[in-house]
């Protein structure tokens, strides 16, 4: 697989604001890549910088080998589907799918069908003569994403448009998107703060924070073994045990924890200090076996039913001042004040140096 | 029948007053076109019978109609212009930041603020200086000034960022700077144009100090009809006011039946 856009040393400057920092990343040809990160995390700034609607102070944008760095958008093989889809109120469904064609002088009688063609892609076939106020919010989604596939970019670029839909429809959304991307094999970029939404799309995930790439990597890496603090706290949740590394050897160190001695694998000089990151499914109740480390007791001090699991707060360590989050089956029976023994496979620990 | 009476008389006063105002309003304008109908020489009571030879006067003479066709030249010329620039101002200003884009806005405006007696003065001086002679085109120029502003602030305040959105969309798509312009802000923003377009004609068609200034041989109505008065009233002019009114009314149905009724339905 050769590198479909390359982002050597890229740096953003709004004014006084720090927009982007030493953004290097490659997206493979065929990904599809999801830019993950709060509001102001730099991922929306990012895409502009990818669709040429803004220039980087610092570095360089090469899509499919070329420099596109200060080309605009008009002239970069990428298209986007927009936030609030932009779509043309004054032309028709077919004319707003037809206009990418049009700029670039396809003749009106080859339009017809690839117009046609992408409807169908978008499940939209024979919508071509409708307005576009006749439309639902999901079908100018769909709009919005054939009239930017149909002119063939190498990159499509998607900015949080899933955002404005309802729970139901964006999972189906979801869904529709990474199968279409899959069957015409185009890179797509998507930019979201939704982790679900992240996981559920991505070949491969960057996880953006204060204008800074956080971690990159496929969904299952970055959620198990997340790189930093705030992969491990914004991709879901995790139970963060603060401690201070005392001995070290080869591929393993002892991390001293309110909760005793935790023995991890990493590489760390002696005096780090460090956080263990566990995720709050992978504390299990019930004393440690083989393979597992015990969490000691923790006190039940909240906890709600999620439906797909129980969710509890939980108040453990040698003087009970460490929080645990726990995810317990949904059939656990639980009540507020009792006491649990918690437990945790060793492999799940995931240590953190920043 | 009794309880009723009461709700009358409180209505009383505020019925006389609606009466009061629109005839206060109105009054002029309607003895203005009852007299041009006089069947006689003098527009003034008593009313001696309903003609039309007035209009036919008017129509048959032709200084008269060749102003009238020079006030529609000059006010669908200088609409046309006033309007243009007003949206290629508007555009660049609320498209793109600009050093002092606020002074640069206080000044496309502030020539609403400046009576048209100083701004013919002006443009005497102007024209004087430049060696422009006293004419039609004078006149035009005249009323682009005047009319720009007001085009300016008309397109501007349409400019939203929503279109800037579906124009960026455009950009992205393969449109270049005057296929935007063109395909997507012109035709989002029709309405406000026209208005934009209306409002000027109708301040064209009815401006009289500029014009009287600025030209010399070849004239606008507004000032043939000056010149007529002074060797005093007629039913003629009358009658000429009555067409100069039904144009303005004219102009202003357009505006409301093309732009606020369709503002209305979308």
């Amino acid at each position: 697989m050769s590198a479909e856009v390359e982002i050597r040393g890229l740096r953003k400057v709004y004014g006084q604001t720090v927009a982007l920092e030493s953004i290097d990343l490659t997206i493979a040809r065929g990904d599809f890549v999801v830019l993950l990160g709060p509001s102001g995390s730099g991922k929306t700034t990012l895409l502009s910088i990818l669709g040429g609607f803004a220039e980087p102070t610092e570095g360089t944008v090469l899509i499919a080998g070329e420099d596109v760095t200060h080309v605009p958008a008009a002239q970069r093989p990428t298209t986007t589907v927009f936030q609030d889809y932009a779509l043309f109120p004054h032309m028709s469904v077919g004319a707003n799918i037809g206009f990418g064609l049009a700029m670039r002088k396809v003749p009106a009688a080859e339009r017809q069908p690839r117009v046609e063609a992408a409807l169908e892609m978008v499940g939209l076939a024979g919508m071509s003569g409708r307005r576009v106020h006749e439309l639902s919010g999901g079908q100018r989604q769909r709009v919005a994403l054939a009239r930017a596939l149909v002119v063939e970019p190498k990159v499509l670029l998607l900015d949080e448009p899933l955002g404005a839909l309802d729970l139901n429809l964006r999972r189906q959304m979801q869904e529709e998107l990474t199968r279409i991307q899959k069957r015409i094999g185009t890179t797509f970029v998507h930019v979201t703060h939704d982790q679900d939404e992240a996981m559920s799309m991505a070949d491969s995930i960057v996880v953006m924070n204060h204008g800074r790439i956080e971690d990159i990597g496929p969904p299952n890496r970055v959620y198990l073994r997340p790189a930093t603090r705030f992969t491990a706290t914004f991709m879901g949740e995790s139970n963060l045990i603060e401690g201070r590394v005392v001995a070290a050897q080869a591929g393993s160190v002892r991390v001293e924890t309110p909760l005793g001695m935790i023995d991890v694998e990493g590489e760390v000089e002696v005096g780090s200090r460090v956080a263990l990151s566990i995720r709050p499914e992978q504390v299990a109740q019930g004393a440690a076996d083989e393979g597992a480390l015990s969490l000691g007791e923790a006190r039940v001090v909240e906890q709600a039913f999620h439906g797909t699991h129980l969710r509890c707060h939980a108040k453990g360590g040698p003087n009970g001042e460490i929080e645990f989050l726990l995810q317990l089956p949904q059939r656990s029976k639980v009540e507020i004040g009792s006491s649990l023994t918690l437990h945790v496979r060793r492999d799940d620990i995931v240590m953190l140096t920043d | 029948m009794r309880a009723r009476l009461p709700v009358m008389l409180q209505l009383l006063p505020a019925a006389s007053y609606l009466v009061l105002i629109y005839a206060f309003i109105f009054l002029p304008v309607a003895v203005l076109v009852l007299f041009s109908f006089q069947d006689g020489t003098l527009p003034v009571p008593p009313l001696r019978g309903l003609s039309l030879r007035w209009y036919e006067a008017v129509f048959s003479d032709a200084r008269m109609m060749e102003s009238l066709w020079n006030s529609i030249a000059v006010a669908l010329l200088s609409s046309f212009l006033a309007t243009l620039l007003g949206f290629l101002a508007a555009y660049g200003l609320a498209r793109h930041r600009l050093r002092g884009a606020a002074s640069l806005q206080w000044l496309l405006m502030a020539p609403l603020s400046v009576s048209y007696l100083i701004i013919g003065m002006g443009l005497l001086i102007t024209f004087n200086s430049f060696g422009i002679p006293k004419s039609l085109t004078a006149i035009g120029i005249g009323h682009v000034v005047i009319n720009l502003p007001l085009a300016f602030a008309i397109v501007y305040s349409q400019l939203g960022a929503h279109q800037a959105n579906i124009e960026r969309a455009a950009r992205d798509l393969g449109a270049a700077e005057w296929q935007v312009l063109l395909l997507i802000t012109v035709p989002l923003i029709w309405p406000a144009l026209i208005a934009a377009f209306f409002l000027s004609v109708t301040l064209s068609w009815d401006e009289f100090i500029i014009a009287l200034l600025v030209s010399r041989f070849e004239v606008t109505l507004p000032v043939e009809i000056w010149s007529m008065l002074r060797s005093g009233l007629n039913p003629q002019t009358n009658a000429v006011g009555t067409l100069v009114f039904a144009i303005s009314m004219l102009l202003v149905v357009l505006v409301e039946t093309l732009v606020l009724r369709r503002k209305r339905s979308g």
